[in-house]
């Protein structure tokens, strides 16, 4: 049966992800990092992968991973989305991870695991699982094309790159053009990579198994990343309005936001259901393509009412660019394209419990 | 500490002593009450063994397994979801040896008179009276509204107004009314859908006796609260099996009738779909919550959820049929003795499904309750709260 709960463990870990982000990153530092040529907290990733070992969560025991589930993924995904933390989990972890475990390439998940490389899937962050992705020309060995809309690729060492002949192949960063793209989410920023003449190296495996694999996972844990966020501009939400005094009341006594909020609340209510059968499914391999699908079906258009909410009732406040919620929409309003569209995910729930299309 | 074991022991016992299959339907019943398998966490003595409610599921699905009788808690479900969690808490040893074995083998029916012409969503400034008389006992006058099961009920939980002086949440007394009582009328009320799920109960001098109070006087808003927040959790913690609620009929007449479908129609119901999905999943997550002894305020929001869900669902189906859209199955009165949600047509549910977010807590007054006490923000100013209910506007 899903265990839709949190265990005592899993509740282990959000304590010891929120206290470190807590200590280690505030907004006005975010916003001044998106600004720079480097996006990423570099020093906050060392910290969560090193000291930590999250990078290793799903990685096996045997490659020095730390034999976790998509659960306590998930769980950290909750709180870096919470905070829109600048840091490649999803993209490395999460997404890269898995296509290096369904191609059994054990060596370079040994190296993920300690995070001494970081690595990105060369597929455009908008790739709904199943869905067709663009490859580069395999010619005599060397790989050349251009990709577009790599997440995080900007911070990675290892580019996951599916080339013409149905393989997916690893490529050293340093051997290619990354290309920095302005992004709509500042903090999960896209590039464009292009090969010209690379040594294609070891194939690593079939690329069409592993990307779909991979993005998967990466749908269906992004799903608890938007459910951190949501939470996030709905208690922010919640506090400033207690906090706020208009008409000589408390904002938040007006039954008018009240409701909203509580509708709000309600939301994420079901998108913490949504996600956790999600986490949980991918975790135990049952039911997954329909566990993701409906999970991201239904988180995408919540976290992105959560931080539409957060904003208007947070007013003037809310459309500065010193205040954190136009962070939390920018990412929220991206993720709902990421790993597919809602749309795209009620076509395959459309396909797995057999409501056709006309 | 009684376990799984123990009550697995004591179930076997249980259909040994009494097998379903010689033992009369009411028989067995009392016998798995006395036993103390009707609802594992009651105190013993009281249908109960006093283990945790969790482990009720093990009983259940033993008896089912073994094809023992069920007590049609849906027939008796204000009995059993909002009566007796009242009494339990709040009644005399006498009230409950007297009222909860036959209200739990569904001998003894039971409804709520609670709501009012005059107070719906303020439910505290009811306005039934109950005078007390000089020996003891209390005489009630007033009305009653949307009392499902009054027809087929032989007791009622009762709020009425005791003291008018004091202000309205502060004046008022629960009771356990005798439906039988001379000046107890019950009238049909017929709803939109036609048919008369409901009553009209008018209180016409009714007689009751001292002993069938429940709680002191006065205090009777204080009691109706365990009342009222157990009728939530019996509307939202219902297990459901996928597609087990209102999107199952419009599922299967989607699969039966692709001349019927169009894009726009496939949109919307894939929305519903994962809608009534996730909505499902926070039931089963509620009630995993409370299985591990950690309840959480999901419960508040679940009603919620279904009455917009059902609506919506509803109304989607009625759309889908197209030209079957325009008929309705029969408008004849009835006066059925269950709720039945989804075993009529499109329309019947439609139009059902609209009194889904008003009966047991209007959604406005839930989404207060939500805001207030799950989110914490301030209460609305109000004009009621110092002043004695004689003096309020009406």
């Amino acid at each position: 049966m899903t265990d839709l709960l949190y265990s005592e463990e899993e509740e282990a870990l959000r304590s010891a992800v929120r206290d470190l982000l807590t200590d280690r990153l505030d907004p006005a530092g975010v916003i001044a990092r998106t600004e720079s040529d480097a996006p990423h907290d570099v020093s906050l990733w060392k910290t969560l992968t090193g000291d930590m070992g999250l990078a290793g969560l799903l990685i096996p025991e045997e490659l020095d991973g730390q034999g976790a589930t998509h659960r306590e993924a998930a769980v950290v995904l909750e709180e870096l989305g919470r905070t829109v933390a600048p840091v490649p989990y999803l993209t490395s972890a999460v997404v890269a991870t898995e296509a290096l475990l369904a191609c059994g390439a054990d060596d370079l998940l040994v190296r993920l695991a300690s995070a001494t490389t970081v690595a990105a899937l060369a597929v455009g962050l908008h790739t709904a699982p199943g869905a067709a992705f663009p490859a580069v020309r395999l010619e005599n060995g060397l790989l050349s094309g251009e990709l577009t809309g790599i997440a995080d690729a900007v911070a990675a060492d290892l580019l996951l790159v599916p080339a013409d002949d149905g393989g997916l192949y690893a490529v050293q960063a340093s051997s290619v053009t990354v290309t920095s793209q302005v992004s709509f989410d500042l903090t999960r920023p896209l590039a464009t990579v292009t090969l010209a003449g690379t040594p294609a190296g070891a194939r690593l495996g079939d690329a069409g198994p592993a990307v779909r694999r991979a993005l998967r996972a990466g749908a269906g844990l992004l799903a608890s990343e938007q459910l951190g966020l949501a939470e996030w501009a709905l208690t922010e939400t919640v506090r400033y309005l207690k906090e706020r005094k208009q008409f000589n009341r408390s904002v938040g006594g007006f039954q008018a936001l009240k409701h909203r909020l509580a509708q709000l609340w309600l939301e994420v209510v079901n998108l913490r259901a949504g996600a956790r059968a999600a986490a949980d499914a991918l975790a135990n391999g049952e039911d997954a393509d329909l566990a993701t699908a409906v999970a991201q079906a239904y988180a995408a258009p919540v976290a992105v009412r959560a931080a539409e909410e957060a904003l208007q009732l947070h007013a003037g406040i809310g459309m500065t660019w010193e205040h954190p919620v136009h962070l939390c929409l920018k990412r929220a309003k991206a993720d709902s394209i990421a790993y597919g569209t809602a749309g795209a995910h009620r076509t395959a729930v459309a396909e797995l419990v057999d409501l056709r299309a006309p | 500490m009684t376990d799984a074991a123990e009550l697995q022991r004591r179930t076997a016992q249980l259909l040994a002593d009494h097998p379903p299959a010689t033992t009369g339907r009411t028989d067995f019943l009392e016998a798995r009450f006395d036993a103390g398998l009707a609802w594992v966490h009651y105190p013993e003595g009281l249908g109960g063994l006093g283990a945790p409610r969790s482990l009720q599921a093990v009983v259940d699905a033993e008896l089912e397994a073994a094809g023992a009788p069920d007590n049609d808690p849906r027939r008796i479900g204000i009995g059993l979801g909002m009566a007796a969690p009242t009494i339990l808490k709040y009644g005399t040893d006498e009230q409950k040896q007297r009222f909860l074995r036959p209200l739990w083998t569904g001998e003894e029916v039971w409804c709520q008179l609670f709501s009012e012409p005059g107070a719906g969503s303020d439910l505290a400034a009811l306005g039934t009276r109950a005078v007390r008389e000089a020996g003891g006992d209390w005489v009630v006058n007033g009305q009653k509204v949307w009392t499902s099961s009054a027809h087929v009920a032989r007791w009622a939980i009762l709020i009425a107004r005791t003291d008018p002086d004091v202000p309205k949440h502060a004046g008022i007394t629960y009771f356990l009314c005798d439906m039988t009582d001379p000046g107890v009328e019950v009238r049909p009320l017929r709803q939109i859908t036609g048919e008369a799920e409901f009553n009209e109960v008018f209180l016409t001098g009714v007689r009751i006796p001292d002993a069938r109070r429940l709680g002191e006087v006065g205090e009777g808003w204080r009691v109706a609260q365990t009342t009222l927040n157990n009728e939530r959790v019996a509307i939202g913690g219902m297990r459901l099996p996928r597609e087990g609620g209102m999107i199952g009929p419009i599922a299967r007449t989607w699969r039966e009738r692709p001349e019927l479908r169009t894009h726009d129609l496939h949109q919307r119901l894939l929305k519903l779909w994962v809608e009534a999905e996730v909505a499902r999943l926070t039931g089963e997550r509620l009630r995993q919550q409370l299985a591990s002894g950690q309840p959480g305020p999901e419960g508040a929001g679940m009603k919620l959820a279904f009455a917009r869900l059902n609506q919506e669902i509803s109304g989607l189906e009625v759309e889908l049929r197209g030209e079957e859209g325009l008929l309705y199955d029969d408008w004849t009165m009835r006066r059925p003795e269950l709720v039945d949600f989804t075993g009529r047509d499109a329309g019947y549910r439609y139009l059902r499904s609209k009194g889904n977010s008003i009966e047991g807590g209007t959604s406005e007054v839930l989404l207060n309750i939500v805001a207030e006490r799950v989110l914490g923000l301030p209460s609305e100013p109000r004009t009621d709260k110092d002043v004695a209910w004689k003096d309020l506007a009406r």
